[in-house]
Order: C-alpha cells, then structure tokens, then sequence
C-alpha cells in the first residue's frame, strides 16, 4: 500500500487524489441509488419516465459533484466555509420574502428554470461554518462560555428562519446536526444536559406555537388509528403495506398498496414503504445494511482524519446522514410523526440528491486529505 | 492511527471517544429500525396481508333477476323489463349544467330532478355513473343515442325494473315492489346485502311480499380490485348468483280480466274457486291502484287522492271486506236445519211479517209468499220461512254450521289484510257484549243479517264446501313455486248429511233455473253449464217502522252510501259442480238486480274455460292455451 504519510504537508497532484478516492465508497452509495431507481421504475408500472430515468441522471451529476467537491483541497473548503454560510443564511432569508409556496409552507426559490431548496444548502453551510469555527479551539476553549456564542447563533439563526417558513422537519434537522458538531467538537456534557433539560421544558411553548397541521402530525404519530381515513391514513396504509409485504415481499412491480394508490408520496417520502412492500423484510434489510455500511465507512474517515476541520466535517455529514435515513424509516414505520424528509438517495428529488452528494463529496474530500495537518489558527488561510 | 501529540491530541482523543458513541447510537438505532421491521413485517404480517387485501378488493353485488309471477296457464303477471335509462358521469362533462340541458331538450327535467340530480353528483365519486333519466321511451332512447357525442358524459344503458302486466287489475293479488325502506335493513341486518343496493326492490304487498324470498334470488358477486379513490382496476372473479324463483298464480287471467271488466266501475269483489282444490281462479277487488306507480314512487297528491277515495281503492275487499251475507247466508240456515231434523216439506205461512214477542220480523216481499217448505223458502228467499226455522233450530246449530261451511275463519291466503269475520253466538256474544244471547238476534242471524259478518272469500268458500258435496275445501293462490308444484290438502269430509247439503243444493238450482226463482233472470241458459245461486241483498241501514207503513225508499233514490250491499253466491255446472262464486257490489242495489247478472258472465266465461265443458256444449277445439312448464 501508499504511504500515506509522504503527502504530509504537501499539495496532492490530481492524479494521486484519484487514486486516494475511495471508490469503493462510490460504488455503495450507487448501489443504495439503485434500489431507488427500480422502484421508481415500479411507481411508474414498469417505465423509466417520469421518475427513474431523471433520477439516474441525476445522480450521475451528482457522482461528477461528488468528484469534483472530493477533489478539492479540504484547506480551500475551510476557507469557503463562511461566505457559503452567509450566501446560504441569505438564500433561506430570501425564501422568507419571496419563496414559492408550496405544502402550506414556503421553501422553493424560483431562479430562472432553477428551483432551489435553501434549506438544503443550509444543511451543509451550516456543517462547514461550524467545523471551520471549532477547528480554531482548542479542547479547553471550546467549553468556555463566551465561546459559544458565534456557534449557537451560526445554528441558531437559520433554525429560526427555517421554522418560520415553516418547516419543523429541517429546523429539528439542522438543530440536530449542530448539536453533533457541538458534541463532537468536544463541549462538555452538562452544556448537553443542561439545553436538554431547557428544551424539554420548552415544548409547551413552541407546543403552542405550532401550526394545527403539525399539532396534527404529533397527534396522529401518537395515535393513528384516530382516524384512518384522515390524518392517520398515511401511517396507516404504510403500516399495511409493509406488513403485507412480508419477508420476501409482495414480487417487483407487484405491490397492490403501491400500485392501486393507496399508498401515499410513494415515490418520494414514502419510498422505503414501497419497497418493504414489493421486495419485504429482505429488501428492507438489505437497504439498510448498505446504508449502515456507509455510516461506518464515513466514521472511519472521521476518526482516521489528522485534522479537527475534516473530523468535524466528515462526522457531520455522516450523521446527517443518518438523521435522514433513521427518520424517514421511523416515520413510515410508525416510530415517528410524518415529517417530510425524503430518504436519502433513494427518494425521488432534485435538490436533495445534489446537496447530498455534495455533501459526500465534502465527506471524500476529507478522506482524500485525511492526512493533512491544518494549524489552528485562522492566519495560515486568510 | 497516527499519534499526534500536544493539545491537538487531546482534542483529537475526545473526538474519537464521542464519534465511536455516535457509531454505536446510530448501530443501537438500525437495531430497533430491523426490529420493527421484523414485527410489522414478520410478527404482524397476517394481519396487515388481510388489511391490504381489504382495501384491495372490492365485492360488487350484483342483483339477480327477479322470479316473474305467472298465471297458472304460464301467463306472465309481474315480470322485469327493460328499462331505458340515461346515466351520467361526471367526470367526463366539463360542464354539467350545460349538458343537461343538451338532454333536457330530449327529455323532460323538471327543477326538481335537476336538484336531485346535482346533489347525487357531489355526493358519489366522480367516475360513478348517476342516473339522470329513466323509463325512457324507445324514440327518447335513440335519441340519446343519436345525440351522445353531443352529450358529453351522458351515456345510454339499460336497466331492469318491474313490470306489471295487467296494472290494477291484479294489484290487489300480486302486490307491488317499491325501494327497500330503512326499517328493512334494520330488520335484516348483515344478513341480506342486497338491501342495501342502490335501486333494489323488495316486494311490499301481495304475492310480491309473501314471496319475496322465492322471487328475490341469490345474489351474485363481482369481486374486483379498486384503487384507493374506488375505481374498478379489473375484474377478479364473479360469481353471477342465482336468479328469483318463478311463482305460479292458481289464477286464470282470462277469468280474471272477465270479471274484472265486468266490475271495473264499481266498488265491488268477486272471488271465483275450484270447489275441489280450491285454487283461486279469479280474484277481484275494485276499484284498485297502480303497483307500478307504488314501484316508481306516488306522488304525494295521487296517495291522498288514493286514501280518500270513498271506493276504498287501497283496501283488499275480497278478503279484507266484511259485509253481512244477507240472504246468502240461508244456504247454511237450511243445512243446519236439515241437521238439526227439521223436516224439509214442513210448510211455514209467510204472511209478510213475523211476530215474536212485541216485535214484528218482516219479510222482504210486502204482502208474503204464503206457504213455504225450505226449498220453496231458498228459492223465493223467504225471510219469514227462516226466521221461524232459526228460531226453532237455534242458534247454536246455525253457528255451528256456518264455521263448518268455512264463515268466521281466515285461510292465511297468500295476500294480507285477511278479515276474520263473525259466526255470532251465545259465547261470542257475552265475551264481545257482555250480554246474553236474544231470541231475536237468533231470528236476524236467519237472514244472514244482524252480528253476522263474512268476507266475499268467505261466501266463496262456504258456495264451494256446498257446492262439493260437504267437503271442507281451502282456498288458495299459489300453484307452484321455482317449478316445484303445491299438492293442495286433501279436503276432510264435513260432519254432515249428504241429504242436507243436497237439500242447499237444490233449493239454489230452485233459486237460478226454476221460473219464479229470486235469479231465474240470471240463469245460464245453456245445457251443461247451468249454474245454481242465491241473491243476497245486505241492508246497511235501518229501516224506521214509519217508511215501513209508507213504503220502503228504493235504493235508486237513496245515496249510495245508503244503498243495500247486492250479493249473490254460485256453482255450476249445477250437473257435477266445479267452480263456486262470489260476487259482492258495495251500494249496488239489489243481489238478483245487480250482483246476479255479474256473476253469471263471470261464471260463463269461467266454464268455457273448462275444456271439458268446452267440449260438451261446443265440439270445436278450445282455444290453444301455452301451458308454461315449471
């Protein structure tokens, strides 16, 4: 194998980062697309359009993403790491004035053709801002008070532009992905016990100041039987559909809760339904193994990076990531409330598919520059 | 993993510690994931199988063909029909309004439809055809046809509904079928789907009603698979059911028809029966309603009109009517009689008038019949001659005979609403009055007049056990059911003599074919099918000692309400008896006047049915009658 080490405060030539490119990685998250793709394939009754075939594509713009994020230097990422932050807080803000509505809530951007999704920029702008803020502590200043003041605004400020949209779901997201980065940065664990406890003893609050649709989403996550035919029958129905799948499922193509609609958003959040359904526990196993392989190999780049920058960054991708797959499947389980979150990879959806790879691509790149030592202070870069 | 020294490396250390954590969380969470995976998918699997095939498929009812209801020659009475139809979907029209108006200038919709018409639409999916014109006409029909292109979303399509042949005229036998109502399907409960079919009928009277079971059939069922908003995907599997059960009437529609023109216009009842197997060959009530009006809906202002009707059209008066029998009733007073040992050429002076105690009895004939022996007494009808008799024989005995002769009895015909009728006696009389029993009701009763009260069925049956030679005979409607025929009970002997009831026998060939007999005007002349009859003349109101001595007020000046029931009773062929009759014209006037006549075209058209009476009076070939095999 490469020594590894002879790179070591050195600029890489593009051909080694290709070589350091974990393809293997790629090649995964391929396989996990896959299954997206064959049951697009099956929503659509056997037919690439409208769904499978645009999907492809664009994860195949997403793979180039993917490349060309790894393959830039993860020092030049950590000095993009705020003006992305502060394009995207705009972004989100501007959804606020002029977004387009859109499920009772405001979350696209119409630019041109493009119809973008600020939140989702967010998503990874926020990993970057953080990571790049505690890469410069050290163990001992990340604790202090004073502190912690820039990060918990970094998170703090987008989570209340998203909320007003309102979107709960990618509030609840990207608190969720702060609080990791806050967490694995080292701060201490009473600051965790102690927002714990503040949150717990905020939800009459916010409680009352949710909308009556998400009060209804609690309502009926807690009891969706209330009633089957309304609110309750999203969770009802995917609850049927995976059940009848069985352990080896209903065949391709052959699912009757799918096919005969009474499966909703089944080519978006309800995917992972579908396939319970049509390929049963086996196929519902297998995707989560792929996606579990995925998470272990993205901490193996967290804990094998020789700076605190891609160690953040990498982890807080990861667990993004799994933020994402654990919720989507809890909720069309039954674990969870229905919250739109599409599952990774799998979902059919334009923008989070890119920002996904993107995202990963942030991930490659702190494999690829795993062993580049970046000093703590903000002087070497700007 | 690289050692990296300093305060980087402590760093570096809690990093690790926490990332590993946040691994094994995420592990501990894939574990619960599969475990639910696991229960819903593995442990709950049958269960949500069952759920997802509930909502998968879909069982449509499919109607049977309703049984038909026929003569006993195979003569259709009630069968199904097509209906021309004009249906709607919704779906398929941008603009409903604009479309029924297109159909509107083909056929009529009235405001109110148009109401009915546009609720149905919000209410059913959108996919669903809704009716929106029914009963069209053949030319109405065609013309949606025709015009369908230009009708966007109205289609044509062809229904079933009941038909009734012979309208009014049998609707107080067969009854009528009419849309299921609420307290039917609380009272079948899960039982019966069917009920709850959108445009399913069940029979609401008659035979229609009675058997309803039969005619309805087994429903079928089409299980298809719809999709969540209810659209039928495609067909799994039908099973087409079982179509209703054809019921044979005991009727003869021909007799039927005959004796219904002959009583149309009036408030009347006939009944005409096999004196040997009681089969109900003609069965009339006058007037009477529409069955296919009940079936489509009467009108508000068309029932009333129906319910204040003086003729009573909604009321079975064949078996639900109950008048006295009047004159009819000596028949039985003489075989009772006879029973009792009073000698038959025992001679009783009519002078006009009986006396008993302070009260005078009088006779029908002004001035009397002057010497009367019983047979002489039945064919002038002599009230004097009877009241006398009753009076001597008493009326236990006469009570005794009339419920041998079928009077105050109900033969759980197959149609509803059956009178019971009074036999008056001493016991009936305390438990109903709470008073002893008067000589001069025993007197009344004689005449068939009084406490007495029987149905025109009634007076059938009692013509048919004399008729037959004193056999307990039992009318009945239904010959056969889904080809199955009903052997109708073998009539038990009553206790009688056969000198007695040949003495009834005679005195009504006296009555009918001797000159000087109350119908001798009525009589059928022909050899073979002569007939023998009583008149029955039943008085409704009281007639005052005054009007008496100034002469009694004829029916023609009384209002109708006022008139005497007319009523007259008959067999024939006298020779060898076959068919009994009963006529009873409500106010009609006289029995030999008005009632006689009736029956005796009746009772004609009745014997030249018979093939064999046919054949005896006239050697051509009787007219070729289909008989349906069952």
């Amino acid at each position: 194998m490469f020594d590894l080490r002879r790179f070591t405060g050195r600029d890489m030539r593009l051909s080694d980062k290709f070589m350091e490119f974990n393809w293997g990685f790629l090649l995964l998250l391929a396989a996990i697309a896959s299954m997206g793709f064959a049951m697009l394939y099956s929503v659509a009754d056997g037919s690439f359009s409208p769904w499978a075939l645009r999907q492809i594509i664009r994860f195949g713009v997403g793979a180039g993403i993917l490349l060309v994020v790894a393959m830039v230097d993860l020092r030049l990422w950590m000095q993009l790491a705020y003006p992305i932050y502060a394009v995207a807080l705009v972004l989100v803000a501007a959804v606020d004035v002029i977004g387009v509505t859109g499920m009772g809530a405001q979350r696209w951007l119409s630019i041109g053709p493009l119809q973008i999704q600020p939140s989702e920029i967010m998503k990874i702008a926020l990993l970057l801002a953080l990571a790049r803020y505690f890469h410069g502590l050290t163990l001992d200043e990340v604790s202090r008070l004073r502190n912690l003041i820039v990060p918990v605004l970094i998170v703090m400020v987008p989570v209340a532009l998203v909320v007003k949209q309102p979107d709960l779901g990618t509030a609840i997201l990207l608190s969720a992905s702060g609080a990791v980065i806050f967490f694995a940065a080292g701060l201490r664990w009473r600051y965790f016990i102690f927002s714990g406890t503040s949150v717990l003893a905020a939800i009459p609050i916010v409680w009352s100041r949710l909308h009556d649709y998400q009060r209804n989403r609690v309502f009926t996550f807690l009891d969706p039987e209330r009633d089957p035919m309304g609110a309750g029958y999203h969770i009802l129905q995917s609850k049927i559909a995976l059940g009848s799948g069985g352990v080896f499922g209903k065949g391709f193509m052959e699912g009757t809760q799918s096919h005969l609609n009474f499966l909703p958003e089944k080519h978006t959040d309800f995917i992972f339904t579908m396939l319970g359904e049509e390929l049963g526990l086996v196929g519902g196993l297998l995707l989560l193994t792929l996606y579990f392989i995925v998470l272990m190999l993205s901490l193996n780049v967290s804990l094998e990076c020789r700076n605190q920058f891609g160690r953040l960054l990498s982890l807080g991708v990861s667990v993004t990531f799994f933020f994402y797959v654990f919720i989507n499947t809890a909720m069309v389980m039954g674990l969870l409330p229905v919250v739109g979150v599409p599952l990774p990879l799998v979902s059919y959806g334009g923008t989070s598919m890119l920002s996904l790879m993107f995202a990963f691509g942030l991930l490659m790149s702190a494999y690829i520059h795993r062993n580049q030592e970046i000093p703590r202070g903000p002087s070497a870069f700007w | 993993m690289g050692q990296i020294p300093g305060r980087d490396g402590s760093r570096y250390k809690t990093f690790s510690r926490r990332a590993i954590l946040l691994g094994g969380a995420q592990g501990a969470a894939f574990v619960v994931l599969a475990g639910r995976m696991y229960y819903l998918q593995v442990l709950k699997s049958d269960e949500y199988t069952m759920l997802a095939e509930e909502n998968r498929v879909n069982v449509r009812l499919i109607a049977p063909l309703r049984g038909n209801i026929v003569d006993r020659y195979g003569r259709p009475l009630a069968s199904n029909r097509q209906n021309y139809r004009a249906v709607l979907i919704a779906e398929q029209t941008p603009d409903i309004e604009a479309t029924l108006d297109k159909l509107a200038r083909i056929v009529e919709i009235t405001p109110y439809d148009r109401r009915k018409i546009m609720r149905d639409v919000k209410r059913s999916p959108r996919f669903l055809p809704i009716t929106v014109a029914e009963d069209l006409t053949w030319e109405q029909f065609a013309q949606v046809n025709i015009n369908e292109p230009d009708l966007a979303g109205v289609q044509p399509d062809v229904g079933e509904t009941r038909h009734y042949h012979y309208g009014s005229e049998l609707a107080h036998v067969v009854g009528y079928v009419s849309p299921v109502s609420e307290s039917e399907i609380e009272k079948a409960g899960d039982d019966e789907p069917l009920l709850r079919l959108p445009g399913f009928r069940t029979g609401k009277l008659g035979i229609e009603k009675r058997y309803d079971a039969s005619l309805r059939g087994v429903a079928g069922a089409s299980h298809v698979e719809v999709n969540a908003y209810g659209r039928v995907i495609r067909e799994l599997s039908k099973d087409p059911g079982k179509p209703g059960q054809e019921v044979v009437l005991t009727l003869d529609m021909a007799v039927q028809q005959a004796a219904w023109d002959r009583l149309a216009d009036q408030s009347a009842s006939a009944v005409v029966m096999d004196v040997h197997s009681g089969d109900i060959m003609a069965f009339i009530s006058t007037p009477a309603y529409d069955p296919t009006q009940f079936n489509m809906g009467y009108g508000d202002k068309e029932y009333r009109a129906l319910l204040n009707d003086p003729y009573l059209p909604l009321v079975n008066k064949a078996i639900a009517g109950l008048y006295p029998p009047g004159s009819t009733f000596k028949t039985v007073v003489a075989i009772a009689a006879m029973e009792a040992g009073v000698d038959p050429s025992h001679s009783v002076h009519c002078n006009g008038a009986y006396t008993l105690g302070n009260h005078d009895f009088h006779c029908w004939k002004k001035g009397g019949h002057g010497a009367m022996d019983m047979h002489n007494a039945i064919k002038h009808s002599c009230d004097v001659y009877f009241y006398d008799t009753a009076r001597r024989i008493g009326i236990d005995v006469i009570e005794k005979t009339a419920k041998q002769f079928g009077l105050g009895q109900s033969y759980d015909l197959d149609v509803p609403g059956e009178k019971v009728g009074v036999v008056p006696g001493r016991d009936w009389k305390l438990a109903t009055q709470g008073v002893s029993w008067q000589q001069g009701e025993t007197l009344i009763t004689g005449i068939g007049q009084g406490f007495v009260l029987t149905t025109p069925l009634q007076l059938a049956v009692m013509t048919a056990r004399i008729a037959n030679g004193g056999y307990a005979v039992t009318p009945r409607l239904t010959r056969a059911i889904g080809g199955k025929l009903i052997v109708p009970k073998a009539a038990p002997k009553i206790e009688v003599r056969p000198e007695s009831v040949a003495m009834a026998q005679g005195g009504m060939n006296g009555v009918s074919n001797e000159p000087g007999g109350t119908a001798y005007r009525s009589r059928i002349a022909e050899p073979g099918m002569e007939l023998a009859g009583k008149t029955g003349t039943a008085q409704v109101r009281r007639i005052s000692k005054a009007e008496r001595d100034t002469g009694v007020i004829k029916n023609e000046n009384l209002e109708w309400r006022q008139r005497d029931h007319a009523l007259f009773i008959a067999f024939a062929p006298v020779q060898a008896p076959r068919y009994a009759i009963s006529v009873v014209i409500e106010h009609g006037g006289s029995g030999s006047g008005a009632a006689a006549p009736v029956a005796r075209d009746i009772m004609k058209a009745m014997l030249l049915r018979d093939p064999e009476i046919q054949q005896a009076i006239n050697p051509a070939p009787p007219p070729v009658v289909k008989v349906k095999e069952g």
